[in-house]
């Protein structure tokens, strides 16, 4: 009997000293509304900090956010870390049943799930990334669809990376050969060969979006094989970005600034800015029209953007170089994943 | 296959395979001292995870790596002794209340990276150091002694482990503990104690295995950064037999396939990279195979002890 209330006191002490660690913060609460406010619900398989796919996206939410004039005009939930598919599923879902008026799904890990949950909320608006199947072939009409087309990016990066090795060899820190990290590693490619056709790319692939250590020791592998201007996609790469750092090797980013991470080895990053993605979407909501259309980021709409970082010198001839491919992109007379049409 | 087998590539096996076996080193000889004493411990990951964010945020803000690494190493203490309370003391099922701690380190850890950083940043880790003499031998002085402290601290332990568990005193309490915890009882010993110190110990390895990472080889921290690296501990453990130099073996094989598909991929040999990501895993998968025979599961591995049963 003793032994039963020592061990009950033990678990009530052991759980009111774990609450009382894991007690937050209250959260802030909603000013008065008098007017229904537009709401905005976002599933995310990073963090909103993460400098790269989630913050990108987030970041552009906001933005939107402040044009509307704050949140109680332009409500945004989100939920973070869901890098399991099921647990996202269900936010999905629960999201659509407290009547948002845009649950979005941002990841292309996603798509099966919501082509299941869409059409159980016909009333609801939905999107998702990155892809550009709206599920229409399957009869579904309230899903948007949008995508990167981080490959234009790639390309120019990678011409700015041939151009600038001095060894001759450019190292691709790859996660998953797929979706947008497939289109950025690939321009990538294409681009460094033309501007360069004896550079050498090599190309690793880690198999994991979140294996920050894999992709550290992915960048060491590359630069011990002569590399010394790397790029890599995904939010794991700030493990390869600190590699680079140490051994003085340069960084070319994509999908969100990773400066932060570091401000001298990051010489340029291609920015996803989906803001022209949100604002139409959320006009085309509130005209009633709840998805079927799918959207592109490229150079030529402004929703991709190539930022230098000021501490790391580029030549000049090099950036003009870089400005001419963009505008080669834009105008079509080069494809970002063969190079210049004939 | 033949570019592979050239002398660059094969020094930058070894020392990337020597870097990477580093965290698993710590973590999986630390778990191996709560297995001996019959705990199973699965939050190594989780506590992995508390290491690496205290350690970074103790070395940011105090700018001290000594002080980030003591904070590791008290965050990990105090995650091995609620798994001590937990499963020891309350004698919880070991199984589920270790994937309860992973989940709480993971979901701590990334709430306090939150709160008090808020975004990747990096610091200036650990640095290598070279070994007089030693690290003056070609090739073999750059892949084994010219690394930082905690590399080396990894490796030492190895031997250290050895002689505690096989010719000390607590060693064979801790070993007969695990084997017959009711017959280490009648003759004096102390099971819960001694259960109480090696799952604190584990603890604390595994807080410095999460340091190693924050501190040393990375030297960020980003929530989630283990992804999964306690459970390959927890598997190096079994796969090592229970002995420490087992443990090393098992970690080296890992982290050398792993530093030579990176290099497969590097070279462009004509692999998907999908197999050559799977290379490591597929071999420990069969190496267990065939280590499963002299494996010495110890007796009373998840049992938990009560005084006078059986």
């Amino acid at each position: 009997m003793k032994k039963i209330v020592v061990r009950i006191a033990l678990l009530v002490a052991l759980v009111s000293l774990l609450l009382s660690a894991c007690a937050q913060p209250a959260a802030p609460t909603q000013p008065a509304q008098e007017e229904k406010p537009f709401r905005v619900a976002v599933v995310m398989p990073s963090t909103i900090t993460d400098l790269a796919f989630s913050q990108s996206f987030f970041e552009a939410l906001k933005k939107v956010q402040e044009e509307e004039g704050g949140p109680s005009k332009f409500e945004i939930a989100y939920s973070e870390g869901m890098f399991n598919v099921p647990d996202a599923a269900a936010a999905i879902r629960d999201y659509a049943s407290q009547g948002y008026d845009l649950v979005i799904a941002h990841g292309s890990q996603y798509g099966t799930s919501l082509s299941q949950i869409a059409p159980d909320f016909p009333e609801t608006a939905f999107a998702w990334g990155t892809s550009l199947d709206t599920f229409q072939a399957q009869g579904i009409n309230n899903v948007y669809a949008y995508q990167a087309e981080s490959q234009e990016g790639g390309y120019v990066l990678g011409t700015i990376a041939a151009l600038m090795s001095k060894t001759g060899v450019l190292g691709v820190c790859g996660p998953v050969n797929a979706g947008d990290a497939k289109l950025f590693v690939d321009g990538f490619v294409a681009g460094a060969k033309n501007a360069k056709p004896d550079i050498q790319v090599n190309v690793t692939f880690t198999g994991s979006f979140s294996d920050v250590s894999l992709m550290a020791s992915a960048a060491e592998t590359h630069i011990a094989a002569g590399a010394d201007m790397l790029t890599g996609s995904s939010q794991s790469v700030v493990g390869a970005i600190g590699v680079a750092k140490d051994k003085g090797a340069y960084w070319f980013g994509t999908q969100w600034e990773q400066t932060p991470v570091g401000p001298e080895t990051v010489v340029a990053t291609q920015v996803f800015d989906w803001t022209i993605v949100i604002r139409d979407m959320v006009k085309s909501v509130r005209a009633g029209v709840l998805g079927g259309k799918a959207y592109t980021l490229t150079f030529k709409n402004g929703g991709l953007k190539l930022v230098y970082n000021d501490k790391v010198p580029v030549p000049d001839d090099i950036k003009a170089k870089a400005q001419e491919t963009i505008d080669g992109i834009m105008n079509g007379t080069i494809d970002p994943l063969s190079g210049p049409k004939q | 296959m033949a570019e592979l087998f050239t002398l660059p590539v094969l020094l930058g096996i070894f020392y990337s395979g020597i870097r990477l076996a580093t965290p698993y080193l710590y973590a999986a000889i630390g778990e191996t001292f709560a297995q001996r004493s019959g705990v199973l411990n699965l939050g190594v990951d989780g506590i992995m995870l508390m290491g690496a964010y205290t350690g970074f945020y103790i070395a940011m803000k105090t700018e001290n790596l000594l002080l980030g690494l003591l904070g590791a190493a008290a965050a990990g203490f105090l995650m091995g002794l609620l798994m001590a309370v937990v499963s020891v003391s309350l004698q919880a099922e070991q199984g589920i209340s270790g994937i309860g701690l992973n989940l709480f380190g993971l979901g701590l850890s990334t709430l306090l990276f939150k709160v008090t950083l808020g975004g990747v940043e990096s610091i200036r880790g650990f640095q290598p150091i070279r070994i007089p003499l030693l690290g003056q031998i070609p090739y073999l002085g750059d892949i084994f002694f010219n690394h930082n402290l905690l590399v080396y601290g990894a490796f030492l332990l190895v031997p250290i482990a050895n002689f505690i568990l096989n010719k000390t005193t607590f060693g064979l309490k801790v070993r007969a503990v695990g084997q017959n915890p009711q017959a280490a009882d009648t003759l004096g010993v102390n099971v819960t104690l001694i259960r109480y110190t090696t799952v604190c110990l584990g603890g604390i390895l595994a807080g410095i295995a999460g340091a190693s990472l924050s501190l040393a080889l990375i030297n960020l921290f980003q929530e989630n950064m283990t992804s999964g690296m306690g459970f390959i501990a927890v598997a190096l453990v079994y796969f090592g037999g229970w002995r420490p130099w087992g443990v090393l073996g098992g970690a080296l094989l890992f982290s050398f396939v792993n530093a030579l598909q990176l290099w497969v991929q590097v070279k462009g040999i004509n692999i998907p990279s999908d197999i050559a990501v799977m290379m490591p895993y597929i071999l420990t998968i069969i190496a267990l195979t065939f280590s499963g025979r002299r494996a010495r599961q110890p007796q009373a591995l998840t049992k938990p002890f009560e005084r006078g049963e059986n």
